[in-house]
């Protein structure tokens, strides 16, 4: 499956499964999407495809600050991402794709 | 070349670097030496009785070297060099680098058995084999060269004395008092002084070997063993035999550009005379070398030699004595004396008090590596000052000329400009780029201040913080949670830092912590911190799978261990692969997979192995005493004894060590982070070795200890360590940046100089004791073993980007790309 056309809010799965200030990664319509939670509480997803090496392990990344900004730092090769734009921070002509995401009661839910 | 010392070592490495720079000619090079191995570090010479490898590094393929040949004749019509075995080797240009010979006075008895010079290592080996059932040893000649071999015949197991015709030690580099001072620190550590008499002759016991030494005055000295260190002289017998000009009282007389009378030969080190001078010390020679190289690349060339630094420092552990400048300058004398801490400090000084002239120190000589360099200039403060350690002058203050290193020819210019010209940072770096330090390292500490007064002055503020959330290097950062007692990132963060930290930081605190013991690595905040191989307790691969490694300590399996290890294998479908470190490592497990894989390899006796951490790897063994023939010591008990006490101990960097049964050193001890190899009586333990990317050959620390000592040292060692390296500072790095190096190191280990021995013991036997498996206690944790999954919505499903085909009977992994998607915006 590619990514949907009609946008819907998909169930994840609970909040506590997610350590503060650690990511997981879930299946959502054939998409890997990498959840982070940042110590403030925020989510953010991204997609779990790593550029740089090609592997499905963006998930799997420290989280931390550049400045302000929430980053991950890829696990492979440590290029580090802007969590809010998923921007590459080391290399600006990169950037990953990122998802809507948010707390619904104490559920995680994505759009892709 | 003819002789294959220093001196001609240098010159075949200064050829070979001027050759990719300069224009001119590319020279085949021939080297003969007359001694049975190539070139070797003479300086560190007696290192070698406790098993150091003096070795330098080979010149490579297009030099061709011929080892125990001697030069007999130069046939300079012909322009050959003939051999004693009569070997004609052609020469355009003909280097004498033959070094010198011990001179022994014409004394009765000089020629008994027992009786030897301290030069070679086939000299070295020899006494050393006669010492093995000898009592007592004296050397004659109590200069620098007397003085150390005098304590490497107590080294040996001898008692040990010097006899010194001069009224005291040291005469060519000592004053009066400062020579007194001398002989008591030298009585002090067990060996006796004779001074100031005449030697009669040397006599033979009933075995018609040499036994005691008669003095003039009637005093026998004990000596069943004789060295002779009474000078040396130049060997121009060859440059004799030929008709080249020789000296009246010898050395090959040459020009300032090491010429001989013949315009096809020069000589450079300890056999040429040149300015009126034989030089006695390998700095001269490498200067030498230099020019010859320079002159023989680029005929344009006007380098010249301009004279040596003769400032001296004795190298005897705990004896601290130097010279510096012109010791016995008629001039305006200086004295400092303290006979309870057995100092004496004397600075000679112009008429003025304002320049420095020369110098001894006996007892402290903290401010040698300063004081030398400003000879000649003017001195920064009073001369009270500086002896008083005021000698803190700021690199920033020395004249461009000055020279730091005067084993390798250094000025301060030259570093100043390579610092400048290289972005040089630290001292480390300094010293590969500019070989200041590198011989006898008695400058380091001189290089440091040029270092920091050249960045400060360019307004580079070395920044030794972490990363941009903290401030502080990571030995800084272990004080401050070692002393304030902080156990989580976020407290840390907090008072000491600024933002959310990063894949820097989170790590290197993880790390301290675990350091420091604060329980598992994934319980608590903990978990957040660490970098993913940490994580999943794994080495993450190229596709995002995971490699185990269960520890095999010391490398020795029983057959139903690697049984389960194949099996385990086999029905995951995992690659197997041996490593450098004897154990195995098995390739491409999924996440979700890792407990399952861990908890078969758990039930069979397995535990991790650390391959995931910074911590230790492997303990490495050759088969030892056990079953080697040659083994002199059980070296797999010893490696398997290491691995169980350090295992799992957090550092700044993966940590590797080995154990070998004996001197064959089978196991490549020396390439370690701890290295230990089997002697007959005990262990001796080797610091700081790598392989890699940077080799580094270990630097032997101590010589036959016992069990406990192997032990005690080690915990040391590894915790000091920990404590102040920089993070993924690797143990050889940390050693070259130590200043002060591998004596300030057993200062700090073996006489607990700065007093913290007891806390480093306390701290590795808190590591001893709470040791558990990461593993096993991973499985017995539901919520540690919650992560173990590809997906958290679906966790029995296996991620479908990863995919493998086969290879050599084995999987390998295939990288797909996953679906283009364009970036949309929430
Ligand atoms: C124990 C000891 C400690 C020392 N400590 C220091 C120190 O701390 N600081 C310091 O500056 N210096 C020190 N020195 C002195 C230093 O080692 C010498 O200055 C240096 O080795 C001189 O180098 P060279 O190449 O000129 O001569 P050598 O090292 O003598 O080498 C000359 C070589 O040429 C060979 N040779 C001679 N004639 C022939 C021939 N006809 N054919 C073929 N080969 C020939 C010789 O066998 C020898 O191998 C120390 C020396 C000793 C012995
Ligand atoms: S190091 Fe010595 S004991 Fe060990 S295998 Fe080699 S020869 Fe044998």
């Amino acid at each position: 499956m590619t990514a949907t056309a009609v946008s819907t809010w998909i169930d994840v799965c609970s909040l506590d499964r997610i350590t503060p200030e650690r990511g997981v990664c879930a299946l959502v319509g054939g998409v890997q999407v990498a959840i982070f939670r940042t110590f403030d509480g925020e989510l953010y997803a991204l997609s779990n495809h790593d550029p740089f090496s090609n592997a499905y392990v963006l998930s799997r990344g420290i989280l931390g600050s550049r400045g302000g900004v929430p980053t991950v730092a890829s696990p492979m090769y440590k290029q580090v991402f802007d969590l809010t734009t998923g921007r590459c921070l080391d290399d600006p002509d990169t950037s990953v794709p990122i998802f809507s995401i948010r707390l619904n009661g104490d559920r995680v839910e994505v759009m892709t | 070349m003819v002789g294959y010392g220093p001196a001609a070592h240098r010159l075949v490495e200064a050829l070979r670097e001027r050759d990719g720079a300069a224009t001119g000619p590319h020279w085949k090079i021939t080297v003969i030496g007359e001694e049975t191995r190539p070139a070797y570090d003479r300086v560190a010479l007696t290192t070698h009785l406790e098993g150091a490898d003096l070795a330098y590094p080979s010149p490579g393929a297009d030099v061709d070297v011929h080892c125990a040949e001697r030069v007999v004749e130069i046939d300079r019509a012909a322009r050959e060099a003939v051999t004693a075995s009569g070997r004609r080797f052609g020469y355009d240009a003909l280097v004498l680098a033959t070094g010198s010979s011990p001179f022994v006075p014409p004394i009765e008895g000089k020629d008994l058995p027992g009786v030897f010079v301290y030069r070679t290592i086939d000299d070295l080996d020899a006494m050393r084999d006669y010492a093995a059932d000898k009592a007592s040893g004296a050397v004659i000649g109590g200069g620098l060269l007397g003085l150390e071999a005098a304590r490497a015949l107590q080294g040996l197991g001898l008692d040990s004395g010097v006899v010194e015709v001069a009224p005291w030690l040291m005469p060519r580099q000592l004053d009066e008092g400062g020579g007194a001072m001398l002989r008591r620190h030298i009585e002090n550590l067990g060996m006796d002084v004779h001074a100031g008499t005449p030697i009669t002759r040397l006599e033979a016991g009933p075995d018609g070997a040499v036994s005691k030494v008669v003095l003039q005055d009637g005093k026998e000295v004990p000596a069943e063993l004789v060295v002779f260190s009474a000078g040396i002289r130049p060997r121009d017998e060859l440059a004799r035999s030929s008709g080249l000009t020789v000296g009246e009282r010898g050395g090959i007389t040459v020009d300032s550009a090491c010429r001989t009378d013949d315009p096809a030969i020069y000589a450079i080190g300890e056999c040429a005379l040149i300015g009126g001078m034989v030089y006695g010390l390998v700095g001269p020679c490498f200067s030498m070398a230099e020019v010859v190289a320079d002159r023989l690349v680029n005929p344009d060339s006007t380098a010249a030699f301009e004279g040596a630094d003769l400032s001296t420092k004795l190298k005897l552990m705990g004896v601290d004595v130097a010279s510096f400048g012109d010791p016995f300058a008629d001039a305006l004398g200086v004295t400092y004396t303290d006979p309870v801490a057995g100092v004496y400090k004397r600075l000679l000084v112009s008429d003025d008090a304002k320049t420095l002239l020369g110098g001894v120190l006996v007892g402290d000589a903290e401010a040698y590596s300063t004081l030398r360099a400003y000879v000649g200039a003017s001195l920064p403060g009073e001369p009270e000052q500086m002896l008083f350690g005021g000698t803190e002058a700021a690199g920033g203050d020395l004249p461009e000329g000055t020279v730091i290193c005067s084993c390798n020819n250094v000025t301060a210019g030259d570093i100043r400009c390579d610092i400048r010209d290289h972005e040089l940072r630290d001292v480390a770096a300094v010293k590969s780029c500019t070989r200041a330090g590198t011989s006898c390292g008695s400058c380091v500490p001189l290089v440091k201040k040029l270092l920091d007064a050249e960045l400060a002055a360019a307004g580079i503020e070395v920044s030794r913080a972490l990363c941009e959330h903290f401030a502080y290097s990571r030995a800084e950062l272990f004080d401050i949670i070692r002393v304030r007692q902080i156990s989580t990132f976020s407290r840390l963060i907090a008072e000491h830092g600024t933002g959310r930290g990063c894949d820097i930081c989170k790590p290197t605190v993880a790390s301290i912590l675990a350091s420091l013991g604060n329980g598992h690595i994934l319980d608590g905040e903990q978990a957040a911190l660490q970098d993913t191989n940490d994580h999943f307790l794994a080495n993450m691969q190229k596709n995002g799978t995971y490699s185990v490694v269960p520890r095999i300590p010391g490398g020795e399996i029983t057959p139903d261990k690697l049984i389960v290890i194949g099996e385990v294998a086999r029905d995951f479908g995992l690659y197997t692969k041996i490593t450098g470190g004897q154990r195995i490592d098995l390739f491409g497990a999924r996440v979700e997979q890792l407990p399952k894989i861990w908890k078969r390899l758990v039930d069979a006796g397995f535990e991790s192995g650390h391959a995931y951490g910074k911590s230790l790897r492997t303990v490495k063994s050759c088969v030892g005493s056990t079953w080697c023939r040659y083994g002199v010591q059980d070296s797999v008990g010893m490696a398997i004894k290491l691995e169980l006490r350090y295992r799992g101990l957090r550092a700044p960097h993966k940590l590797k060590s080995a154990v070998s049964g004996c001197a064959r050193e089978c196991a490549e001890a020396q390439s370690k982070d701890f290295g230990i190899i089997a002697t007959e009586k005990g262990w001796n333990l080797y610091l700081s070795g790598n392989g890699g990317m940077r080799p580094r050959h270990a630097d032997l620390f101590a010589s036959d200890l016992t069990d406990e000592q192997l032990l005690t040292y080690i915990d040391r060692f590894l915790m000091f360590y920990i404590r102040t390296a920089d993070r993924l500072q690797r143990t050889s790095v940390w050693m070259e940046s130590l200043e002060g190096g591998l004596d300030y190191l057993r200062e700090v280990i073996i006489d607990d100089r700065l007093g913290i021995c007891a806390e480093l013991d306390a701290a590795m036997a808190r590591h001893v004791e709470s040791y558990g498996d990461e593993w096993r206690e991973t499985l017995e944790d539901p919520e540690r073993m919650a992560r173990f999954v590809s997906f958290v919505n679906a966790p029995e499903t296996p991620d479908p980007s990863i995919s493998f085909e086969v290879e050599r009977d084995q999987i390998k992994p295939v990288l797909v790309a996953g679906p283009h998607l364009e970036v949309i915006s929430q």
